[in-house]
Protein backbone atom coordinates (compact mmCIF):
# COMPACT_ATOMS: atom_id res chain seq x y z
CA UNK A 1 0.00 0.00 0.00
CA UNK A 2 1.07 3.58 -0.64
CA UNK A 3 -0.04 6.88 0.81
CA UNK A 4 -1.29 9.82 -1.24
CA UNK A 5 -2.53 13.27 -0.40
CA UNK A 6 -5.67 14.03 -2.34
CA UNK A 7 -6.02 17.79 -2.74
CA UNK A 8 -9.46 19.09 -3.68
CA UNK A 9 -9.46 22.25 -5.78
CA UNK A 10 -12.42 24.27 -6.93
CA UNK A 11 -13.98 27.66 -7.42
CA UNK A 12 -14.71 28.59 -3.83
CA UNK A 13 -17.09 31.47 -4.59
CA UNK A 14 -19.88 28.95 -5.15
CA UNK A 15 -19.38 27.45 -1.73
CA UNK A 16 -18.53 30.56 0.31
CA UNK A 17 -22.00 30.65 1.78
CA UNK A 18 -23.59 27.30 1.00
CA UNK A 19 -27.34 26.91 1.12
CA UNK A 20 -28.67 24.17 3.45
CA UNK A 21 -29.31 22.07 0.32
CA UNK A 22 -25.73 22.50 -0.87
CA UNK A 23 -24.44 21.67 2.58
CA UNK A 24 -26.52 18.49 2.78
CA UNK A 25 -25.42 17.47 -0.68
CA UNK A 26 -21.74 17.96 0.19
CA UNK A 27 -21.98 16.04 3.47
CA UNK A 28 -23.76 13.19 1.74
CA UNK A 29 -21.32 13.11 -1.21
CA UNK A 30 -18.29 13.00 1.07
CA UNK A 31 -19.89 10.36 3.29
CA UNK A 32 -20.49 8.17 0.25
CA UNK A 33 -16.94 8.77 -0.94
CA UNK A 34 -15.50 7.65 2.41
CA UNK A 35 -17.65 4.51 2.43
CA UNK A 36 -16.67 3.75 -1.18
CA UNK A 37 -12.93 3.98 -0.48
CA UNK A 38 -13.22 1.56 2.45
CA UNK A 39 -15.42 -0.82 0.44
CA UNK A 40 -12.80 -0.93 -2.34
CA UNK A 41 -9.93 -1.87 -0.04
CA UNK A 42 -8.48 1.60 0.43
CA UNK A 43 -8.27 3.61 3.61
CA UNK A 44 -8.83 7.23 4.55
CA UNK A 45 -6.17 8.18 7.09
CA UNK A 46 -7.38 11.74 7.52
CA UNK A 47 -9.03 14.66 5.81
CA UNK A 48 -10.55 18.06 6.40
CA UNK A 49 -12.50 20.80 4.67
CA UNK A 50 -10.76 24.17 4.69
CA UNK A 51 -12.15 27.64 5.36
CA UNK A 52 -12.10 29.86 2.25
CA UNK A 53 -8.83 31.46 1.11
CA UNK A 54 -10.12 34.84 2.32
CA UNK A 55 -9.27 33.57 5.79
CA UNK A 56 -5.75 32.44 4.84
CA UNK A 57 -2.56 34.05 6.09
CA UNK A 58 0.82 33.32 4.54
CA UNK A 59 4.27 33.49 6.08
CA UNK A 60 6.99 33.88 3.50
CA UNK A 61 10.72 33.44 4.14
CA UNK A 62 13.46 35.00 2.07
CA UNK A 63 15.99 32.78 0.32
CA UNK A 64 18.41 32.83 3.24
CA UNK A 65 15.62 31.87 5.64
CA UNK A 66 16.11 35.10 7.54
CA UNK A 67 13.38 37.67 7.08
CA UNK A 68 9.84 36.43 7.38
CA UNK A 69 6.90 38.43 6.15
CA UNK A 70 3.29 37.81 7.06
CA UNK A 71 0.71 38.58 4.38
CA UNK A 72 -3.04 38.30 4.09
CA UNK A 73 -4.19 35.63 1.62
CA UNK A 74 -3.11 32.23 0.29
CA UNK A 75 0.46 31.40 -0.73
CA UNK A 76 -0.46 31.27 -4.40
CA UNK A 77 -3.49 33.14 -5.71
CA UNK A 78 -5.39 30.91 -8.14
CA UNK A 79 -8.85 30.79 -9.63
CA UNK A 80 -9.29 27.27 -8.31
CA UNK A 81 -8.48 27.29 -4.61
CA UNK A 82 -7.56 24.44 -2.32
CA UNK A 83 -10.77 23.64 -0.48
CA UNK A 84 -10.01 20.42 1.36
CA UNK A 85 -7.89 17.30 1.46
CA UNK A 86 -7.80 13.62 2.26
CA UNK A 87 -4.82 11.51 3.25
CA UNK A 88 -5.53 8.12 1.71
CA UNK A 89 -3.89 4.74 1.40
CA UNK A 90 -4.18 2.82 -1.88
CA UNK A 91 -2.56 -0.21 -3.50
CA UNK A 92 -0.97 1.83 -6.30
CA UNK A 93 -1.51 4.90 -8.45
CA UNK A 94 -4.25 3.23 -10.47
CA UNK A 95 -6.34 2.63 -7.35
CA UNK A 96 -5.54 6.11 -6.02
CA UNK A 97 -6.69 7.57 -9.37
CA UNK A 98 -9.92 5.59 -9.11
CA UNK A 99 -10.52 7.14 -5.66
CA UNK A 100 -9.62 10.60 -6.98
CA UNK A 101 -12.27 10.21 -9.68
CA UNK A 102 -14.87 9.32 -7.03
CA UNK A 103 -13.97 12.27 -4.80
CA UNK A 104 -16.61 15.05 -4.89
CA UNK A 105 -15.06 18.12 -6.54
CA UNK A 106 -17.87 19.81 -8.47
CA UNK A 107 -16.60 22.32 -11.00
CA UNK A 108 -13.03 21.72 -9.93
CA UNK A 109 -10.65 18.82 -9.66
CA UNK A 110 -8.33 16.79 -7.54
CA UNK A 111 -4.54 16.66 -7.39
CA UNK A 112 -2.86 13.47 -6.19
CA UNK A 113 0.54 13.67 -4.52
CA UNK A 114 2.44 10.59 -3.39
CA UNK A 115 3.63 10.90 0.21
CA UNK A 116 7.39 10.78 0.65
CA UNK A 117 8.72 8.03 2.88
CA UNK A 118 10.93 9.82 5.41
CA UNK A 119 11.49 6.83 7.69
CA UNK A 120 14.81 5.73 6.11
CA UNK A 121 18.30 6.89 6.92
CA UNK A 122 18.88 7.86 3.29
CA UNK A 123 16.71 9.89 0.93
CA UNK A 124 13.95 7.80 -0.68
CA UNK A 125 15.06 6.29 -3.98
CA UNK A 126 18.71 7.14 -3.35
CA UNK B 1 33.38 -12.17 -34.69
CA UNK B 2 31.32 -10.42 -37.31
CA UNK B 3 28.70 -13.12 -36.99
CA UNK B 4 28.51 -12.58 -33.23
CA UNK B 5 28.09 -8.82 -33.61
CA UNK B 6 25.41 -9.39 -36.20
CA UNK B 7 23.57 -11.84 -33.91
CA UNK B 8 23.84 -9.31 -31.06
CA UNK B 9 22.48 -6.46 -33.17
CA UNK B 10 19.64 -8.71 -34.29
CA UNK B 11 18.89 -9.75 -30.69
CA UNK B 12 19.00 -6.11 -29.58
CA UNK B 13 16.38 -5.13 -32.12
CA UNK B 14 14.13 -8.18 -31.75
CA UNK B 15 14.55 -9.26 -28.13
CA UNK B 16 15.30 -6.10 -26.13
CA UNK B 17 11.73 -5.57 -24.94
CA UNK B 18 11.27 -9.22 -23.99
CA UNK B 19 14.57 -9.40 -22.09
CA UNK B 20 14.05 -6.11 -20.25
CA UNK B 21 10.39 -6.82 -19.43
CA UNK B 22 11.27 -10.20 -17.93
CA UNK B 23 14.14 -8.66 -15.96
CA UNK B 24 12.06 -5.80 -14.52
CA UNK B 25 9.88 -8.38 -12.78
CA UNK B 26 12.95 -9.75 -10.95
CA UNK B 27 14.80 -6.45 -10.42
CA UNK B 28 11.67 -4.60 -9.30
CA UNK B 29 13.24 -1.39 -10.55
CA UNK B 30 13.57 -0.02 -14.07
CA UNK B 31 17.07 1.39 -13.72
CA UNK B 32 18.50 -1.76 -12.19
CA UNK B 33 16.78 -3.88 -14.84
CA UNK B 34 18.20 -1.73 -17.65
CA UNK B 35 21.73 -2.01 -16.25
CA UNK B 36 21.41 -5.78 -15.93
CA UNK B 37 20.21 -6.13 -19.52
CA UNK B 38 23.04 -3.93 -20.78
CA UNK B 39 25.49 -6.08 -18.79
CA UNK B 40 23.98 -9.19 -20.35
CA UNK B 41 24.60 -7.82 -23.85
CA UNK B 42 28.22 -7.02 -22.92
CA UNK B 43 28.67 -10.51 -21.47
CA UNK B 44 27.11 -12.02 -24.60
CA UNK B 45 29.78 -10.50 -26.83
CA UNK B 46 32.56 -12.25 -24.91
CA UNK B 47 30.76 -15.55 -24.29
CA UNK B 48 29.28 -15.93 -27.75
CA UNK B 49 32.64 -15.12 -29.37
CA UNK B 50 34.23 -17.88 -27.31
CA UNK B 51 31.51 -20.55 -27.43
CA UNK B 52 29.39 -19.58 -30.42
CA UNK B 53 25.96 -17.95 -30.67
CA UNK B 54 23.42 -19.91 -28.61
CA UNK B 55 20.40 -21.50 -30.30
CA UNK B 56 18.03 -19.07 -28.56
CA UNK B 57 19.88 -15.77 -28.05
CA UNK B 58 16.86 -14.11 -26.43
CA UNK B 59 16.55 -16.82 -23.77
CA UNK B 60 20.30 -16.68 -23.08
CA UNK B 61 20.19 -12.90 -22.63
CA UNK B 62 17.06 -13.09 -20.45
CA UNK B 63 18.51 -15.74 -18.14
CA UNK B 64 21.80 -13.83 -17.83
CA UNK B 65 20.08 -10.49 -17.15
CA UNK B 66 17.67 -12.01 -14.61
CA UNK B 67 20.50 -13.75 -12.76
CA UNK B 68 22.33 -10.43 -12.54
CA UNK B 69 19.17 -8.77 -11.24
CA UNK B 70 18.87 -11.46 -8.56
CA UNK B 71 22.48 -10.79 -7.52
CA UNK B 72 21.74 -7.07 -7.21
CA UNK B 73 18.65 -7.76 -5.11
CA UNK B 74 20.61 -10.05 -2.76
CA UNK B 75 23.39 -7.49 -2.45
CA UNK B 76 20.88 -4.72 -1.69
CA UNK B 77 19.27 -6.92 0.94
CA UNK B 78 22.61 -7.70 2.60
CA UNK B 79 23.40 -3.96 2.60
CA UNK B 80 19.95 -3.47 4.15
CA UNK B 81 19.23 -0.88 1.52
CA UNK B 82 15.75 -0.64 0.23
CA UNK B 83 15.26 0.05 -3.45
CA UNK B 84 11.95 1.65 -4.35
CA UNK B 85 10.22 -1.33 -5.92
CA UNK B 86 7.68 -1.21 -8.69
CA UNK B 87 4.19 -2.34 -7.85
CA UNK B 88 3.32 -5.61 -9.54
CA UNK B 89 6.82 -7.05 -9.68
CA UNK B 90 7.78 -10.19 -7.78
CA UNK B 91 8.49 -8.98 -4.23
CA UNK B 92 10.90 -11.79 -3.39
CA UNK B 93 11.78 -13.91 -6.40
CA UNK B 94 12.84 -17.40 -5.46
CA UNK B 95 16.11 -18.23 -7.20
CA UNK B 96 15.39 -21.94 -6.75
CA UNK B 97 12.35 -21.35 -8.90
CA UNK B 98 14.72 -21.11 -11.92
CA UNK B 99 12.25 -20.84 -14.75
CA UNK B 100 13.16 -22.86 -17.82
CA UNK B 101 14.03 -20.82 -20.88
CA UNK B 102 10.62 -21.46 -22.42
CA UNK B 103 8.82 -20.67 -19.18
CA UNK B 104 9.94 -17.06 -18.87
CA UNK B 105 6.75 -15.01 -18.90
CA UNK B 106 6.24 -12.57 -21.76
CA UNK B 107 6.01 -9.28 -19.85
CA UNK B 108 6.34 -6.98 -22.87
CA UNK B 109 2.78 -5.75 -22.48
CA UNK B 110 3.35 -4.80 -18.85
CA UNK B 111 6.36 -2.80 -19.97
CA UNK B 112 4.44 -1.07 -22.78
CA UNK B 113 1.47 -0.16 -20.58
CA UNK B 114 3.76 1.18 -17.86
CA UNK B 115 5.65 3.38 -20.35
CA UNK B 116 2.34 4.71 -21.76
CA UNK B 117 0.57 5.23 -18.42
CA UNK B 118 -1.79 8.24 -18.57
CA UNK B 119 -0.15 9.75 -15.47
CA UNK B 120 2.92 10.42 -17.67
CA UNK B 121 3.01 13.29 -20.16
CA UNK B 122 2.79 12.25 -23.81
CA UNK B 123 6.39 13.27 -24.56
CA UNK B 124 7.56 11.22 -21.58
CA UNK B 125 5.51 8.23 -22.78
CA UNK B 126 7.15 8.48 -26.19
CA UNK B 127 10.66 8.81 -24.77
CA UNK B 128 10.19 5.93 -22.31
CA UNK B 129 8.75 3.67 -25.00
CA UNK B 130 11.75 4.28 -27.26
CA UNK B 131 14.16 3.81 -24.41
CA UNK B 132 12.65 0.84 -22.57
CA UNK B 133 10.66 -1.01 -25.24
CA UNK B 134 12.88 -0.32 -28.26
CA UNK B 135 16.19 -0.14 -26.38
CA UNK B 136 17.32 3.12 -27.98
CA UNK B 137 20.00 5.13 -26.21
CA UNK B 138 19.20 8.54 -24.76
CA UNK B 139 21.31 10.25 -27.44
CA UNK B 140 19.46 8.41 -30.21
CA UNK B 141 16.11 9.51 -28.78
CA UNK B 142 17.35 13.07 -28.31
CA UNK B 143 18.43 13.17 -31.96
CA UNK B 144 15.09 11.76 -33.14
CA UNK B 145 13.19 14.55 -31.38
CA UNK B 146 15.76 17.28 -32.01
CA UNK B 147 16.38 18.11 -28.37
CA UNK B 148 19.69 18.13 -26.55
CA UNK B 149 20.88 14.97 -24.85
CA UNK B 150 20.75 16.47 -21.32
CA UNK B 151 17.15 17.58 -21.95
CA UNK B 152 16.14 14.09 -23.05
CA UNK B 153 18.08 12.47 -20.19
CA UNK B 154 16.25 14.71 -17.69
CA UNK B 155 12.90 13.88 -19.28
CA UNK B 156 13.53 10.13 -19.01
CA UNK B 157 14.88 10.37 -15.45
CA UNK B 158 11.87 12.41 -14.35
CA UNK B 159 9.45 9.91 -15.87
CA UNK B 160 11.19 6.93 -14.25
CA UNK B 161 11.22 8.73 -10.92
CA UNK B 162 7.51 9.39 -11.16
CA UNK B 163 6.83 5.72 -11.94
CA UNK B 164 8.64 4.70 -8.75
CA UNK B 165 7.52 7.55 -6.44
CA UNK B 166 3.85 7.67 -7.47
CA UNK B 167 3.75 3.87 -7.70
CA UNK B 168 2.61 3.46 -11.26
CA UNK B 169 1.95 -0.29 -11.40
CA UNK B 170 3.86 -2.66 -13.69
CA UNK B 171 0.90 -4.50 -15.10
CA UNK B 172 -1.55 -4.87 -17.94
CA UNK B 173 -4.68 -2.88 -17.05
CA UNK B 174 -7.90 -4.74 -16.22
CA UNK B 175 -10.47 -5.32 -18.97
CA UNK B 176 -12.66 -2.31 -18.11
CA UNK B 177 -9.72 0.08 -18.44
CA UNK B 178 -8.13 -1.63 -21.44
CA UNK B 179 -9.79 0.30 -24.31
CA UNK B 180 -8.64 3.70 -22.98
CA UNK B 181 -5.22 2.50 -21.94
CA UNK B 182 -4.66 0.68 -25.24
CA UNK B 183 -5.64 3.82 -27.12
CA UNK B 184 -2.82 5.68 -25.34
CA UNK B 185 -0.33 2.98 -26.37
CA UNK B 186 -1.51 3.05 -29.99
CA UNK B 187 -1.38 6.85 -29.99
CA UNK B 188 2.28 6.76 -28.91
CA UNK B 189 3.19 4.27 -31.65
CA UNK B 190 1.26 6.29 -34.23
CA UNK B 191 2.96 9.49 -33.07
CA UNK B 192 6.37 7.84 -33.52
CA UNK B 193 5.36 6.83 -37.02
CA UNK B 194 4.04 10.25 -38.03
CA UNK B 195 7.08 12.01 -36.54
CA UNK B 196 9.25 9.79 -38.75
CA UNK B 197 6.88 9.89 -41.73
CA UNK B 198 7.11 13.66 -42.09
CA UNK B 199 9.99 14.85 -40.02
CA UNK B 200 8.95 18.20 -38.48
CA UNK B 201 12.31 19.75 -39.34
CA UNK B 202 15.34 19.06 -41.43
CA UNK B 203 16.30 18.03 -44.91
CA UNK B 204 14.79 14.59 -45.40
CA UNK B 205 11.03 14.12 -45.56
CA UNK B 206 11.11 10.73 -43.88
CA UNK B 207 13.16 9.66 -40.88
CA UNK B 208 13.49 5.95 -41.56
CA UNK B 209 14.70 4.92 -38.09
CA UNK B 210 11.54 6.18 -36.35
CA UNK B 211 9.29 4.71 -39.02
CA UNK B 212 10.96 1.30 -38.67
CA UNK B 213 10.70 1.41 -34.86
CA UNK B 214 7.01 2.28 -35.04
CA UNK B 215 6.42 -0.64 -37.42
CA UNK B 216 8.36 -2.97 -35.12
CA UNK B 217 6.23 -1.82 -32.16
CA UNK B 218 2.96 -2.26 -34.06
CA UNK B 219 4.01 -5.77 -35.16
CA UNK B 220 4.99 -6.63 -31.59
CA UNK B 221 1.66 -5.41 -30.22
CA UNK B 222 -0.15 -7.46 -32.86
CA UNK B 223 1.83 -10.54 -31.83
CA UNK B 224 0.98 -10.19 -28.13
CA UNK B 225 -2.61 -8.95 -28.66
CA UNK B 226 -3.76 -10.74 -31.82
CA UNK B 227 -7.45 -10.27 -30.99
CA UNK B 228 -7.42 -6.50 -30.48
CA UNK B 229 -9.00 -4.98 -33.57
CA UNK B 230 -7.53 -1.52 -33.08
CA UNK B 231 -4.02 -3.02 -32.86
CA UNK B 232 -4.73 -4.69 -36.20
CA UNK B 233 -6.08 -1.37 -37.48
CA UNK B 234 -2.92 0.50 -36.45
CA UNK B 235 -0.58 -2.09 -38.00
CA UNK B 236 -2.65 -2.01 -41.20
CA UNK B 237 -2.57 1.80 -41.26
CA UNK B 238 1.21 1.88 -40.85
CA UNK B 239 1.79 -0.84 -43.48
CA UNK B 240 -0.52 0.78 -46.04
CA UNK B 241 0.92 4.25 -45.49
CA UNK B 242 4.48 3.00 -45.47
CA UNK B 243 3.94 1.06 -48.72
CA UNK B 244 4.12 4.47 -50.45
CA UNK B 245 7.31 5.60 -48.70
CA UNK B 246 9.69 5.20 -51.68
CA UNK B 247 7.44 7.27 -53.95
CA UNK B 248 6.72 10.24 -51.68
CA UNK B 249 9.67 12.26 -52.97
CA UNK B 250 11.44 12.33 -56.33
CA UNK B 251 15.15 11.62 -56.87
CA UNK B 252 15.94 15.20 -55.82
CA UNK B 253 13.99 14.93 -52.56
CA UNK B 254 11.07 17.02 -53.85
CA UNK B 255 7.71 16.21 -52.28
CA UNK B 256 5.36 14.28 -54.59
CA UNK B 257 1.62 14.46 -54.03
CA UNK B 258 -0.51 11.32 -54.05
CA UNK B 259 -1.58 12.11 -57.62
CA UNK B 260 2.04 12.34 -58.81
CA UNK B 261 3.33 9.17 -57.18
CA UNK B 262 4.44 6.17 -59.25
CA UNK B 263 1.99 3.54 -58.02
CA UNK B 264 3.89 0.69 -59.66
CA UNK B 265 6.61 1.25 -57.05
CA UNK B 266 4.30 0.92 -54.05
CA UNK B 267 5.22 -2.02 -51.81
CA UNK B 268 2.65 -4.62 -52.89
CA UNK B 269 3.58 -7.07 -50.15
CA UNK B 270 2.83 -4.45 -47.46
CA UNK B 271 -0.42 -3.53 -49.22
CA UNK B 272 -1.63 -7.15 -49.34
CA UNK B 273 -0.78 -7.61 -45.66
CA UNK B 274 -2.39 -4.29 -44.70
CA UNK B 275 -5.59 -5.01 -46.64
CA UNK B 276 -5.99 -8.40 -44.97
CA UNK B 277 -5.59 -6.77 -41.54
CA UNK B 278 -8.10 -4.01 -42.39
CA UNK B 279 -10.69 -6.59 -43.43
CA UNK B 280 -10.66 -8.20 -39.98
CA UNK B 281 -10.20 -4.92 -38.08
CA UNK B 282 -13.42 -3.44 -39.49
CA UNK B 283 -15.64 -6.34 -38.47
CA UNK B 284 -17.97 -7.26 -36.96
CA UNK B 285 -19.20 -3.74 -36.13
CA UNK B 286 -18.26 -0.31 -34.79
CA UNK B 287 -14.70 -0.10 -36.07
CA UNK B 288 -12.25 2.13 -34.18
CA UNK B 289 -10.37 5.14 -35.44
CA UNK B 290 -7.23 3.29 -36.50
CA UNK B 291 -9.19 0.63 -38.43
CA UNK B 292 -11.12 3.39 -40.24
CA UNK B 293 -7.98 5.33 -41.13
CA UNK B 294 -6.46 2.08 -42.40
CA UNK B 295 -9.58 1.44 -44.49
CA UNK B 296 -9.13 4.87 -46.11
CA UNK B 297 -5.46 4.12 -46.78
CA UNK B 298 -6.57 0.79 -48.30
CA UNK B 299 -8.93 2.52 -50.75
CA UNK B 300 -6.00 4.64 -51.98
CA UNK B 301 -3.67 1.63 -52.11
CA UNK B 302 -6.14 -0.35 -54.22
CA UNK B 303 -6.82 2.43 -56.75
CA UNK B 304 -5.02 2.07 -60.08
CA UNK B 305 -4.68 5.87 -60.29
CA UNK B 306 -5.58 9.05 -58.42
CA UNK B 307 -8.51 9.74 -60.75
CA UNK B 308 -9.82 6.19 -60.49
CA UNK B 309 -9.82 6.26 -56.67
CA UNK B 310 -13.21 5.53 -55.12
CA UNK B 311 -13.48 8.99 -53.57
CA UNK B 312 -17.11 8.44 -52.58
CA UNK B 313 -15.97 5.51 -50.46
CA UNK B 314 -13.17 7.67 -49.01
CA UNK B 315 -15.68 10.40 -48.12
CA UNK B 316 -18.10 7.85 -46.60
CA UNK B 317 -15.28 6.46 -44.44
CA UNK B 318 -14.29 9.97 -43.32
CA UNK B 319 -17.90 10.61 -42.30
CA UNK B 320 -17.84 7.51 -40.07
CA UNK B 321 -14.37 8.38 -38.77
CA UNK B 322 -15.41 11.91 -37.84
CA UNK B 323 -18.31 10.49 -35.80
CA UNK B 324 -15.99 8.05 -33.97
CA UNK B 325 -13.15 10.53 -33.56
CA UNK B 326 -14.19 14.19 -33.88
CA UNK B 327 -10.71 15.54 -34.52
CA UNK B 328 -10.12 18.75 -36.51
CA UNK B 329 -7.44 16.96 -38.56
CA UNK B 330 -10.03 14.36 -39.61
CA UNK B 331 -12.44 17.17 -40.51
CA UNK B 332 -9.68 18.72 -42.64
CA UNK B 333 -9.07 15.47 -44.53
CA UNK B 334 -12.81 15.06 -44.99
CA UNK B 335 -12.92 18.53 -46.58
CA UNK B 336 -10.27 17.36 -49.07
CA UNK B 337 -12.46 14.37 -49.99
CA UNK B 338 -15.48 16.66 -50.37
CA UNK B 339 -13.45 18.88 -52.73
CA UNK B 340 -12.73 15.87 -54.96
CA UNK B 341 -16.26 14.45 -54.92
CA UNK B 342 -18.27 17.68 -55.01
CA UNK B 343 -15.79 20.28 -56.25
CA UNK B 344 -13.43 22.89 -54.72
CA UNK B 345 -16.21 25.28 -53.59
CA UNK B 346 -18.00 22.78 -51.28
CA UNK B 347 -14.55 21.63 -50.14
CA UNK B 348 -13.62 25.20 -49.22
CA UNK B 349 -16.92 25.62 -47.37
CA UNK B 350 -16.18 22.49 -45.31
CA UNK B 351 -12.71 23.87 -44.61
CA UNK B 352 -14.04 27.27 -43.55
CA UNK B 353 -16.26 25.53 -41.00
CA UNK B 354 -13.17 24.36 -39.09
CA UNK B 355 -10.79 27.23 -39.92
CA UNK B 356 -11.16 28.88 -36.52
CA UNK B 357 -10.45 25.73 -34.50
CA UNK B 358 -7.54 26.74 -32.24
CA UNK B 359 -6.18 23.20 -32.43
CA UNK B 360 -5.42 23.81 -36.12
CA UNK B 361 -3.81 27.23 -35.61
CA UNK B 362 -0.26 25.88 -36.05
CA UNK B 363 -1.15 23.08 -38.45
CA UNK B 364 0.45 23.84 -41.85
CA UNK B 365 -1.86 21.51 -43.82
CA UNK B 366 -4.92 23.68 -43.12
CA UNK B 367 -3.36 26.68 -44.85
CA UNK B 368 -1.81 24.47 -47.57
CA UNK B 369 -5.15 22.80 -48.37
CA UNK B 370 -6.95 26.13 -48.35
CA UNK B 371 -4.33 27.57 -50.68
CA UNK B 372 -4.78 24.67 -53.10
CA UNK B 373 -8.57 25.02 -53.21
CA UNK B 374 -8.37 28.82 -53.65
CA UNK B 375 -5.87 28.31 -56.49
CA UNK B 376 -8.26 25.90 -58.20
CA UNK B 377 -11.11 28.40 -57.81
CA UNK B 378 -8.96 31.06 -59.53
CA UNK B 379 -8.70 33.22 -56.39
CA UNK B 380 -4.94 33.64 -56.86
CA UNK B 381 -4.42 36.51 -54.43
CA UNK B 382 -6.16 34.67 -51.58
CA UNK B 383 -4.24 31.53 -52.57
CA UNK B 384 -0.92 33.39 -52.35
CA UNK B 385 -1.74 34.58 -48.81
CA UNK B 386 -2.62 31.03 -47.80
CA UNK B 387 0.61 29.60 -49.28
CA UNK B 388 2.57 32.21 -47.33
CA UNK B 389 0.73 31.23 -44.15
CA UNK B 390 1.51 27.55 -44.78
CA UNK B 391 5.17 28.36 -45.44
CA UNK B 392 5.45 30.15 -42.11
CA UNK B 393 4.23 27.02 -40.30
CA UNK B 394 6.51 24.26 -41.61
CA UNK B 395 10.26 23.81 -41.17
CA UNK B 396 10.55 20.68 -43.32
CA UNK B 397 12.71 21.52 -46.34
CA UNK B 398 10.90 19.22 -48.80
CA UNK B 399 7.53 20.67 -47.82
CA UNK B 400 8.83 24.25 -47.92
CA UNK B 401 10.21 23.78 -51.44
CA UNK B 402 6.85 22.46 -52.62
CA UNK B 403 4.91 25.35 -51.09
CA UNK B 404 7.36 27.96 -52.37
CA UNK B 405 6.99 26.58 -55.89
CA UNK B 406 3.20 26.76 -55.71
CA UNK B 407 3.41 30.29 -54.32
CA UNK B 408 5.60 31.31 -57.26
CA UNK B 409 3.05 29.82 -59.66
CA UNK B 410 0.13 31.83 -58.30
CA UNK B 411 2.02 35.10 -57.91
CA UNK B 412 3.64 34.87 -61.37
CA UNK B 413 0.94 33.65 -63.79
CA UNK B 414 3.38 33.64 -66.72
CA UNK B 415 5.30 30.84 -65.04
CA UNK B 416 2.26 28.62 -64.57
Amino acid sequence: MAKYLLLIYGDETGFAEPTPEQWDWMMKAHGEFAQGVAAQGGQILGGEALQPTATATSVRSDAAGGDQTVTDGPFVETKEALGGFYLIEAADLDQALAFAKQCPAPGGGVELRPIMDTSGATPPGA
Amino acid sequence: MNKVRQALAEAHRREWAFVLAATVRVAGNLDVAEECVQDAFVAALATWTERGVPGNPGAWLTTTARNRALDVRRREQSLRRKLPLLVGTDPAPDPADGEEAGMIPDDRLRLVFTCCHPALAREAQVALTLRLVCGLTTSEIARAFLVSEPTMAARITRAKHKIAAARIPYRVPPAHELPDRLDAVLTVVHLLYTTGHTAPQGQALVRADLVERALDLARMLHTVMPDEREVRGLLALLLLTDARRATRTDAGGRLLLLEEQDRSRWDQQAIVQGRELVRTALRPSRPGRFALQAAIAAVHAEAPSYAETDWREVLALYNVLLAVWPSPVVALNRAVAIAVVEGPAPGLAALDAIADDPRLAAYPYLAATRADLLRRLGRTQDAAHAYQAALSLTANTAERDFLAQRLAEVTDPSGS
